[in-house]
């Protein structure tokens, strides 16, 4: 493998996380938004609140990492696309804006009116960014950004068939994501009848998807042919079996309450949709560019992938103790300081 | 109206991404310096709460991180925001040298994911971790602060002085990642961003308690909450005093048309005086308090030293002189201004072990958070627009780099709206957490629910 490679399969991996962690936490930001009334919906709430909380904005970084990355090892590429794509990039980022500082400013509100004004933002924004991000996936898995700067039409280029499943897909998707992980943090919470709710939900919005995708291999085998090929009969079919094979066990799993063990396979069903659209693209970024012309020079991608390197050796053991910490069966200690017992 | 008339391309779009930018990284910055300030002086009242048993500094030190919690996600998500524009609104810069300026990035998105993830343990496991492991889990957030700072300040420093790369008919073919990021530029500016950071967090979090004691709350609970941060910046504004001189002597030195701008010099001479205040018309200063032989004396320690004037470049070379001239005028006052409070306290202190009594003191601390964000923006003024007409310094133009797609006015007026709304909501929740009595942030909170702060 060349650096260049390695570079690529690291940026997809990071692209996997976000895809698996922030997007389950815009899912839970949908799920906010179909959660009911102040009242009805206040245990979902909360416990959506209390699941993504602590978690959220390490989740994000994931975001951070796949830009940086894009424009550090393949410059020309990355800019090819903001420029092109400037119109829903601009936009998710403006969701990524208002549902970060609206879940925190939520969190911190009391009264019922400031609730619902950051929450509805929340939950809208939650929709909107995945939505958006599709569509940029949609516009390159399409080959409609060209290579160059602003080269692309600046509407069609995500105004289209495949742009419009990818961002259906990356909204079911993160719902279903985070209606999977909900259903195990309510049972670990004791919530038998929120667990049940989230399970119900899971199953219904895993069949949704499961459709949306058969829907969309469709509409790519008119619209991104080369693609739809690769997928079907190439070599990212083996993707896209594990993909629908690990989809309808995750029911299964679910329909079984086995909830700690959906998690692996609702995962996998979502990393094998990325990974069969990576790999049945390769070796081309973008329409007629290789990763080979596209690749940054050695001493930099040598240089980033060691920093990368060294930086998961402080990073890993991090995140297992984040998720430890949160993501254990908890009983709170109270322990009340002596020095207020007056 | 049809449309493509929306989406036809006009001179206003390359002055439209400019003030995205603008907005985007301004708003940015001052928050992204609590985020690089406030854990450290949080930590220090944690710390003091349990080595004295003093409750005030305990509720202070929740009180705190739940605004750090706060200003945190803003700024995390305000930051995500330039780094898409960094590829929507500038691809000619990113296309080109993006790969030059990745290593610093990815260094930082490192640092920022380890205080990301620092900071949730921090602020969610009150209760889930025994208090020493607690004050310990907070020190990785002020190490990853600190070094995130640090890693994108050089990305900017090498926009200064663009280093370790070889170009041939614009193609970049060959890099050396670690010289373009310790470019000369670095050393200077970068702890000069940092010490900013902890003076916009020191006087910006003393101002809250300056204007609740100024209302007659005079309890050792906000007297704690004024001298601790105040302490902290007071103690980094002389050592930033020097460091600026040491940041401006860099600029005379490796960008002498930005130091032309700074001070208004448009012809080149020995002996050249200070400009205070004044407007450049048609090519000169007036209205000018001059210091002779200032400038020559400041910049090179030699009152006979040569300054390159602005007529040295053509016109279209030149940046904005009253702009950036004034902006330096702005932060350096500022900066003097914050030293003199500081003294006041020190003052105070080393005679009497206590605050100034004087209400003026209170006034002027209640000013101090405001001051200090003024001079933190106006250097990034001086810096950005003294660059200018380059984003590279001398090696790409600012219209070069511009994204060249039709609309970026609407793209503009629609962030200028979203940052508006951002900034009336963060100002709003921040004013309710400092009045509100403190709010329990995890169960074993409860102890400071019925603590009124009168």
């Amino acid at each position: 493998m060349s650096l260049a490679e390695i570079m690529l399969a690291v940026l997809w991996a990071g692209l996997t996380a976000y895809v698996l962690f922030g997007g389950a936490d815009f899912g839970g930001g949908i799920w906010d938004l179909l959660a009911g009334g102040a009242q009805a919906g206040r245990r979902r709430r909360d416990l959506i609140e209390h699941s993504i909380g602590p978690i959220w904005e390490a989740n994000h970084v994931w975001l951070i990492f796949v830009i940086v990355l894009m424009w550090t090892g393949i410059p020309s590429v990355f800019a090819a696309i903001a420029s092109t794509l400037y119109i829903p990039l601009t936009l998710a980022a403006l969701g990524i804006i208002a549902r970060g500082a609206a879940f925190a400013f939520r969190k911190v509100s009391i009264e019922l009116w400031q609730r619902r004004l950051f929450g509805a933002t929340f939950a809208f924004s939650s929709i909107v960014t995945p939505f958006f991000l599709g569509t940029v996936a949609g516009a390159i898995a399409s080959g409609r950004v060209p290579a160059g700067i602003a080269e692309g039409d600046f509407l069609t280029s995500w105004l289209n068939p495949t742009s419009a499943v990818a961002g259906a897909l990356a909204v079911g998707t993160a719902a279903y994501l985070a209606a999977v992980y909900l259903t195990r943090d309510a049972q670990r919470v004791g919530d038998k009848d929120l667990a049940e709710d989230f399970r119900r939900r899971a199953l219904a919005c895993g069949a949704v998807v499961g459709l949306v995708s058969a829907a969309g291999l469709v509409v790519l085998r008119a619209d991104a042919p080369r693609l739809f090929t690769e997928l079907t009969g190439g070599r990212a079919l083996p993707f896209l079996v594990l993909s629908i094979v690990a989809g309808l066990v995750s029911l299964v799993l679910l329909w079984r309450r086995a909830f700690l063990a959906v998690r692996i396979t609702a995962s996998l069903a979502v990393a094998g949709l990325l990974w069969g659209w990576g790999v049945g693209q390769y070796p081309y970024l973008l329409a007629g560019v290789t990763l080979r012309q596209a690749a940054a020079t050695d001493a930099v991608l040598a240089a980033s992938l060691g920093a990368l390197a060294v930086g998961a050796l402080l990073l890993l053991p991090s995140l297992w103790w984040l998720y430890a910490t949160f993501q254990r069966d908890h009983t709170a200690r109270a322990t009340v300081p002596r020095d207020l017992d007056h | 109206m049809n449309p493509a008339d929306l989406l036809a391309v006009t001179g206003a779009d390359l002055a439209a991404a400019r003030m995205q930018m603008a907005l985007s990284l301004g708003w940015h910055i001052v928050i992204a310096c609590f985020g690089v300030g406030m854990p450290a002086i949080t930590l220090i009242a944690e710390w003091r709460g349990h080595r004295s048993g003093d409750v005030h500094y305990r509720l202070l030190a929740r009180r705190w991180a739940k605004a750090m919690g706060v200003l945190f996600a803003v700024g995390a998500v305000s930051g995500t925001i330039l780094s898409f524009e960094m590829g929507v609104l500038w691809p000619g810069l990113m296309g080109a040298y993006g790969q030059v300026i990745g290593l610093p990035f990815s260094l930082e998105g490192i640092a920022f994911f380890i205080e990301a993830i620092f900071l949730g343990i921090y602020l969610y496991a009150w209760d889930r971790l025994p208090p020493r492991i607690h004050l310990l889990s907070g020190i990785p957030i002020v190490l990853a602060g600190v070094a995130s700072a640090f890693f994108v300040v050089t990305a900017n420093a090498w926009m200064q002085q663009p280093t370790g790369f070889d170009a041939e008919g614009g193609r970049i073919v060959a890099v050396d990642p670690w010289a373009a990021m310790f470019n000369p530029a670095t050393p200077p500016q970068t702890v000069h961003m940092i010490l900013a950071a902890f003076m916009v967090a020191g006087f910006g979090m003393a101002s809250v308690y300056a204007v609740a004691m100024l209302r007659g709350r005079r309890d050792r609970y906000h007297r704690l909450g004024l001298l601790l941060p105040l302490a902290v910046a007071a103690v980094i504004t002389p050592v930033q005093i020097g460091v600026g001189d040491w940041a401006a002597h860099f600029v005379a030195s490796n960008q002498p048309v930005k130091l032309a701008a700074m001070e208004g010099v448009f012809e080149t001479e020995r002996g050249v005086p200070l400009h205070v205040g004044g407007i450049a018309v048609d090519g000169e200063m007036r209205y000018a308090l001059e210091i002779p032989y200032g400038l020559s004396l400041l910049a090179h320690w030699n009152p006979n030293a040569e300054i390159m004037g602005l007529n040295e470049v053509p016109p279209a070379d030149r940046p904005p002189v009253n702009v950036v001239h004034w902006a330096f005028q702005i932060m350096v006052g500022a900066g003097f201004a914050l030293l003199g409070l500081s003294a006041w306290l020190a003052l105070a202190w080393w005679r009497r072990r206590d605050l100034p009594s004087s209400p003026w003191f209170l006034r002027a601390a209640a000013l101090s958070g405001v001051a200090a964000a003024l001079a933190l923006e106006a250097g990034w003024v001086v810096t950005e627009v003294g660059r200018q007409p380059w984003i590279v310094y001398g090696v790409m133009r600012t219209a070069e780099a511009v994204n060249p797609a039709p609309g970026l006015v609407w793209g503009f007026v629609l962030v200028t709206v979203v940052y508006a709304a951002l900034t009336v909501a963060t100002v709003y929740v921040l004013r309710r957490l400092a009045r509100d009595i403190p709010v329990p942030i995890a169960p074993q909170e409860r102890d400071v629910t019925g603590y009124k702060v009168v």
